[in-house]
């Protein structure tokens, strides 16, 4: 720093240069590290969805659309949109329900909260691979134990679940809200603390019960939370792979194949890294519009909050 | 009205019971299937007890599948990855909240948008990459690949951004350099939101399945998850056994987890509410 050229700065000028060397210095071990491995991968994979490459020592060839146009013009593909977005509906719903369902629950004062907690809580940092195991098993169609306590409460045909093309989703559905209900629970019980306590003192003189507090106190004051964990858990399902390939492997047929599915198979086993990447585009837009309706939902709220 | 509420506390208690009960019962299925013979799991009727146990299913499985090795290999990956993305983004975060200099807020900025991008959106090019440097099918490439989130970097930026300048300052006038501020004072100050870092970090190496299936090949490298996924469609029918391999695969996350249950929760709250 001392040496001849800084004798041509300002001690303000030096001071500033010696900020900025500091600064980068505190930021560059990740901004290199995050620039070669997510900022470039992220722009490649816009140019690789207009590219057709399958990955060996031949150049990329400039395609246009015709990556797009092959994908949606590909019943397989589009019958892996339809399967995402069918599971989402599916999932988002009946997760969002029961995880704010079990916070009510738990805002109780009683004891042993934290054992209900951990329980609810423990499957969803299990892993999917062993969670999938047990599952497939638990709905083995013909002695497996669901189909059992189905057959003894009166159900004399039920459904085959993961061998089944209607019913392979259902039953990765109902894994997913299972595994996932407890982490949103945890975000519902978090927000819960934040209700002021007074807003139920004041409740409880009106004479209100326990269901209109519910009603008109807890449920209202959740609504960005709510909004929040609905965002979180589209996008969640959109994403959706590792419960599928280990469940039912996108079949059977390709009755459970989903949108990433799709661009991992196309990329990893046939290698046609085009297509794949326009499949990723397309999640990326789903992911993007989804984001920016959050965004929208944010700014309504926070200007509600002032 | 103390009876009536008394009534609605028993009711309360039943409902969480039988709830989190429920919740259980795929684990419990998994504990007693892994101790029967693999042709009594799915006796009929269903036996909610084994009649005898079978603990030899687990040294069974220990001579099947190479479960020490795999076992190695994600503590590897998962220490490595861990620590990597801890002090990376500490030091980003520092940079970012104390320092001043050009270009910072579009370099954050940086960051912020990319932070929404799924990794499924670039798992395809960035595959391309690591493997052009060389690093396919090596734990060197799947520790690059994950070691460097925006997460990370916003997390401790959040809390980072906290900490009031004016401590900083005042250590700046005592003469401390800025390594100095942020080794003695801000990161020590910082651990809240580390351990909610590690503990997302460790979970999500831990648990992860496709990045290890796209990058590992080699059987002596793969890890927990991959070994368990390879070994039941080896041993497709032998339910007992994949029961017993799964079992062990979940245990030391168990440990974990309930060692350190308080931040995984903290973590949720602190994440999920902040975005």
């Amino acid at each position: 720093m001392s040496n001849g050229k800084t004798g041509f700065l300002t001690p303000r000028q030096k001071r500033k240069l010696r900020n900025n060397l500091v600064g980068y210095a505190f930021v560059l071990p990740n901004l290199i590290g995050y620039s070669i491995f997510v900022f470039i991968p992220v722009i490649f994979s816009f140019v690789m969805s207009v590219m057709s490459w399958d990955g060996s020592k031949r150049p990329m060839q400039f395609v246009g659309l015709a990556n797009f146009a092959d994908i949606f013009g590909d019943k397989i593909f589009r019958g892996a949109l339809l399967h995402t977005i069918s599971y989402a509906l599916m999932t988002v719903i009946p997760t969002l329900v029961l995880a704010l369902l079990l916070a009510v629950l738990l805002n109780s004062k009683i004891k042993g909260v934290a054992i209900f907690r951990t329980a609810f809580y423990f499957p969803y940092i299990a892993s999917v691979v062993a969670v999938g195991a047990v599952w497939n098993m638990l709905f083995q169609p013909d002695f497996g134990p669901i189909n059992e306590i189905l057959k003894f409460i009166g159900i004399s045909n039920p459904p085959r679940w993961v061998v089944d093309k209607n019913w392979a989703m259902v039953a990765v559905s109902i894994v997913s809200v299972w595994k996932y209900m407890g982490y949103y629970m945890i975000v519902y019980l978090a927000a819960l603390q934040g209700i002021s306590s007074s807003l139920y003192e004041a409740a409880s003189l009106d004479g209100a019960n326990g269901w209109q507090k519910l009603r008109h106190i807890t449920i209202p004051m959740l609504t960005p939370t709510t909004f929040f964990v609905m965002i979180m858990l589209t996008i969640q399902c959109f994403k959706v792979f590792d419960l599928v390939y280990v469940m039912t492997g996108g079949g059977p047929g390709n009755a459970t194949k989903t949108l990433v599915n799709y661009i991992y198979e196309k990329a990893f086993t046939t290698w046609e890294f085009g297509p794949a990447s326009a499949g990723a585009i397309v999640l990326f837009a789903i992911v993007l519009v989804i984001t920016l309706i959050q965004f929208s939902g944010e700014k309504k709220w926070f200007k509600d909050m002032f | 009205m103390s009876t009536k509420k008394k009534v609605i506390k028993i009711i309360l208690y039943v409902l969480l019971v039988s709830l989190s009960v429920s919740m259980l019962v795929p684990f419990y299925w998994m504990v007693i299937s892994s101790l029967k013979l693999n042709k009594d799991v799915f006796s009929i009727p269903m036996r909610w007890w084994p009649e005898t146990m079978h603990p030899e299913n687990y040294k069974v499985i220990w001579n099947k599948i190479p479960l020490i090795t795999f076992f190695m290999n994600t503590a590897k990956l998962t220490v490595i990855t861990t620590l990597v993305q801890l002090c990376t983004s500490c030091f980003a975060a520092y940079g970012f909240t104390k320092c001043k200099f050009v270009g910072r807020d579009i370099i954050f900025l940086m960051y912020v948008t990319t932070i929404a991008v799924p990794w499924q959106v670039y798992m395809v090019p960035q595959f391309i990459l690591v493997s052009g440097m060389g690093l396919n099918d090596t734990h060197i490439g799947l520790i690059l690949m994950q070691a460097f989130s925006a997460f990370g970097v916003f997390l401790i930026r959040q809390f980072y951004i906290s900490i009031p300048d004016e401590l900083c300052e005042a250590a700046r006038i005592d003469g401390l350099n800025e390594f100095g501020i942020f080794r003695r004072i801000v990161f020590p100050l910082g651990k809240p939101a580390m351990a909610t870092l590690i503990i997302f970090t460790f979970t999500n190496v831990w648990n992860d399945f496709m990045g290890p299936l796209i990058y590992l090949k080699t059987k002596e490298r793969k890890t927990v998850q991959l070994g368990i996924r390879m070994f039941i469609s080896q041993y497709g029918a032998d339910y007992a056994w994949i029961m017993a391999a799964s079992v062990c695969s979940l245990i030391p996350i168990v440990i974990v987890f309930l060692s350190c249950q308080r931040f995984f929760v903290e973590g949720v709250a602190a994440s999920g509410i902040k975005g």
